[in-house]
């Protein structure tokens, strides 16, 4: 059985970066523009924790049921890599921000828990670019991206099969959103998911914990991974992949995999095997946080209403099925759409299935229309459909008589000699009338 | 004649604001001086004779438009090559950072030009402020104005001959475990390693970040404190830079010792060399003379100070320098010399797993216990007095193949530095005409204090009188 747990960075949208004032908005920004001494690691610079980046961690880990510590730290996670600027990268070790908390998903139909092991906030690093100039071959550092705030979110590894893990990727992005602390673009980079893979032994009928529980002896960690459906492929590509190693009776080398999207597989980036060392010791230049549990209340409190809640109370307040409140909760943006126009509507005696309909049927763009610009198109429309029936009959009738080729071209089989004649009604209406109530009362006449 | 060798911060500042003098004739002795005297000490990496002498010049026509100006307005000071200094090479004393020229301004730099000081050079160190001679330095060693060939201590070294041969009245230095204390003492100067915390890091080249405290060295207490007045307070760059108070660290500086209790603690005196006890003593008669009252202490973990020290700040040492990797600033890590890399791979060696819990954390729990020491011997003293070096200034190459020998030279000033309370080097005597100093430790935030003691001993005693030859 699968065996799959998930590291998740999301990339805060504070206005500057983790430890300085630099721009933390540097998406498509010209290289090194948005960098000083501090994001470039100069000789001297010293960080500076951006307490808007502390606080979006707070209120993302309440958000995921964590405990949010009271007491917390940065640590220096010590490693060689060209896009690193200090030779370390900020982060943290022992005292995350948050820690123990969990997420429910929809497996199939049924609502899986999903533990998160802890949530912590760490620096980005810089970027690097492979280029040829004059004919060398060369790698440009890119630092915009050094310093912004990133939150890396860690799974339990609790999920068994690679729609668990899209689910609840899915899941943390939609909160995300719906808190307004990121725009956790996977295509953008600003929401990265590194799937841990591995493959356990199923002792049918066991059900003691030390044999369902025990973790498989290596794990393979998936990057490169910037869709969901390519998080859905590359786990199920290496699903398959281990399952023939372990069947021809070996154990998969424990190691890092890179989704390559043109073939459509994995591909090993490095083994593990030389895993690293961080050297974690405690941030000297950052004193260490506390906070009283009144202001972590304080930030429980202002949370606003998530996707769990939101849905149920839709279901409930709106009497709406499950698949549309689905759809209306994807996004807060259109959820709170849908709740004016619901408002706006009431004084029409629209009901709020009518707009639910109208908003997902007519894929509205919610930037486009006001709410109560939809409610207007729809009481129009509404009254359009509402003509006199005796009224209607009586012209169809008229034109189905003058229009005698038209209806034989229909009964042989003509398909577009009906639109011709609902045309034809329309004009005598002034085109006044909605084209469905035109047509049904066509096909009635034309019935032998 | 104004005789320029025997000026203080405070004699200038009257010249300067009486006009008698002008900045830029001010400037320009000082630069000439420096010029000459360095061939000799080899005290500057860098002098920065163009810009001193521009800035003196700005100087020079805000006092004519008769603005008010500030005490170190005027006032020729070196930096030591660990201060970032915008536009000006910065270099570590490493050859890493030859040719190194930042982009911004250290915190301190900054405070000390709003102040119009003028920056005449940037002095020669061990590197990274690795040493306690100044033989580390990829630049050559600095000699020792009193004595040529003895060292001036380090690794604030150039700092140190470069105000006692009266190149410049004052210059900047870091103290992580004795680096200005030890070599103010082989200099006969006033150096100050303030609480840490009381001065911004912003800015100056890391070398351990939680010991790091960032101070100056002075002919005088006066002038001491003149420039801490500066120096000191919050910076929003620098997290650790303390909002405690900044006090004017120069008012009051005559209120004497009568009543004070001084802490002799009796771990710093059981096998002191017996010269430097001798002289030691004698400074506490003095104190006791001017109406201190002496009383003996213990520090009961002063002898784990050494061993804790080396495991913290090259443990700190080792993630600092990893950003000198060959990647940006020009030079490949093949020009660390042997000491950088020698505590590189020390410190990178605690941190590992496997080791960390039995030396970096084991460190930093007695690191607590000798904090803890301080804190109660200030329960029962007001200060505490003590010897800064084991040794009188010791000669060129006497100890740099001895990496432990150098590293025992710090056995008096790295407990302090743990603890990071403030402590002050005067000037106590000579001994075979050499400089000794002492060190007046205080509770965190007591310079003000640690200023009065040794204001009261200086003017009685006057050391600060005895020039070097040079």
């Amino acid at each position: 059985m699968p065996v799959i747990g998930l590291e998740v960075h999301i990339e805060l949208a504070t206005k500057s970066k983790m430890f300085c004032a630099c721009s933390a908005d540097y998406f498509g920004a010209k290289p090194n523009t948005h960098v000083c001494p501090i994001c470039l690691g100069l000789p001297g610079a010293m960080p500076k924790a951006n307490k808007l980046a502390i606080e979006f961690a707070q209120r993302f880990a309440l958000a995921l049921n964590c405990q949010v510590q009271l007491g917390s730290k940065f640590d220096r996670k010590n490693y060689f890599y060209p896009d690193l600027a200090k030779g370390f990268q900020i982060s943290q070790y022992d005292l995350p921000f948050s820690q123990k908390g969990f997420l429910e998903i929809l497996s199939g139909e049924k609502v899986k828990k999903i533990n998160i092991t802890r949530a912590h906030l760490e620096e980005d690093t810089g970027k690097l670019n492979h280029a040829t100039i004059s004919g060398r071959r060369v790698t440009l550092i890119d630092f915009n991206r050094s310093g912004v705030p990133l939150m890396e979110v860690v799974s339990e590894p609790e999920m068994n099969n690679a729609q668990e893990a899209k689910a609840y990727a899915q899941k943390l992005q939609q909160i995300v959103r719906y808190l307004k602390i990121s725009d956790a673009d996977m295509e953008k980079g600003s929401m990265r998911i590194e799937p841990n893979v591995s493959l356990r032994k199923v002792f049918f009928g066991s059900k003691d914990p030390k044999v369902t529980k025990v973790l498989p002896p290596y794990k393979v960690e998936l990057k490169n991974i910037n869709s969901f459906k390519f998080a859905e492929k590359a786990i199920n590509f290496e699903i398959e992949r281990q399952r023939k190693i372990l069947e021809s009776g070996e154990t998969p080398v424990q190691e890092t995999r890179g989704w390559d999207e043109k073939n459509n597989r994995t591909v090993s980036q490095r083994s593990k095997e030389l895993a690293h060392d961080y050297r974690y010791f405690p941030e000297p230049d950052l004193t260490p946080f506390t906070f009283t549990q009144d202001y972590i209340n304080q930030l429980a409190r202002q949370l606003p209403e998530l996707p769990d809640a939101k849905i149920a109370r839709f279901q409930k307040e709106f009497q709406l099925s499950a698949y549309d409140v689905e759809i209306l909760t994807r996004s807060v943006d259109i959820a709170n759409y849908f709740e004016e126009a619901v408002k706006a509507g009431k004084r029409h005696q629209l009901t709020p299935k009518q707009i639910a309909n109208t908003l997902i049927n007519q894929k509205i763009d919610i930037d486009e229309v006001f709410p109560a610009k939809l409610v207007q198109n729809i009481i129009t429309q509404t009254q359009k459909t509402q003509l006199d029936p005796k009224e209607l009959e009586k012209i169809v009738k008229k034109v189905l008589l003058q229009n005698l080729k038209a209806v034989n071209d229909y009964k042989k089989g003509k398909e577009v000699a009906l639109g011709f004649l609902v045309g034809q009604v329309q004009r005598e209406l002034k085109e006044e009338g909605g084209p469905r109530q035109v047509k049904e009362m066509i096909l009635r006449k034309l019935k032998p | 004649m104004i005789k320029l060798d025997d000026l203080t911060i405070k004699t200038a500042g009257e010249l300067l604001s009486q006009k008698q003098i002008e900045a830029q004739e001010l400037t320009k002795y000082f630069l000439d001086r420096a010029q000459k005297l360095n061939k000799k000490l080899n005290c500057y990496i860098t002098i920065c004779a163009e810009n001193a002498l521009k800035e003196a010049k700005r100087v020079d026509e805000i006092i004519a438009a008769g603005q008010k100006i500030s005490p170190l307005a005027g006032i020729p000071i070196a930096l030591k090559d660990l201060f970032t200094t915008k536009g000006i090479q910065t270099t570590a004393g490493s050859k890493v950072l030859e040719n190194y020229v930042p982009v911004y301004d250290a915190t301190v730099v900054s405070r000390l030009k709003d102040n119009l000081s003028i920056i005449i050079g940037k002095t020669n160190q061990d590197a990274w402020g690795h040493g306690a001679s100044g033989e580390n330095s990829d630049f050559g060693p600095t000699l020792n104005p009193y004595d040529f060939k003895r060292v001036p201590g380090g690794s604030s070294s150039g700092s140190a001959a470069a105000v006692a041969s009266g190149t410049c009245l004052a210059a900047t230095g870091t103290d992580t475990g004795g680096s200005i204390r030890q070599p103010s003492s082989f200099c006969n100067l006033v150096g100050l390693k303030p609480t840490y915390g009381r001065v911004s890091r912003y800015g100056i080249i890391a070398m351990a970040s939680s010991l790091d405290s960032i101070g100056h060295i002075t002919k005088t207490v006066y002038d001491n404190a003149l420039i801490l007045n500066v120096t000191a307070g919050l910076d929003d760059f620098d997290s650790t830079a303390s909002p405690n108070p900044v006090d004017d660290y120069t008012k009051d500086l005559e209120k004497g010792v009568k009543g004070l209790k001084v802490g002799l603690p009796r771990e710093y005196f059981d096998e002191l060399d017996s010269d430097i006890k001798e002289l030691m003593l004698s400074t506490v008669k003095t104190l006791e003379r001017l109406g201190a009252q002496v009383i003996d202490v213990s520090l009961p973990h002063t002898n784990y100070g050494v061993a804790t020290y080396y495991i913290v700040q090259t443990s700190e040492v080792s993630s600092n320098l990893a950003r000198y990797d060959g990647i940006r600033f020009g030079n490949r890590r093949e020009k660390f010399g042997a000491e950088a890399k020698r505590r590189i791979i020390l410190g990178t060696y605690t941190l590992s797993a496997g080791y960390y819990d039995a030396y970096y954390l084991k460190a930093m729990k007695v690191r607590r216990l000798i904090r803890d020491d301080f804190i109660t011997a200030f329960k029962k003293v007001d200060i505490l007095i003590c010897p800064i070096s084991p040794t009188l200034p010791f000669k060129l190459g006497e100890k740099i193949s001895d990496p432990l020998q150098m590293y025992l030279s710090d056995i008096f000033t790295v407990n302090p530095s743990l603890a990071g309370v403030p402590s002050l080097a005067i000037p106590c005597g000579f001994i075979n005409n050499l400089p000794v100093g002492m060190q007046i430790i205080g509770p965190y935030f007591s310079e003000k204090l640690l200023y009065q003691v040794g204001y009261a001993y200086e003017q009685d005693t006057k050391w600060y009188e005895r020039r070097p030859k040079v």
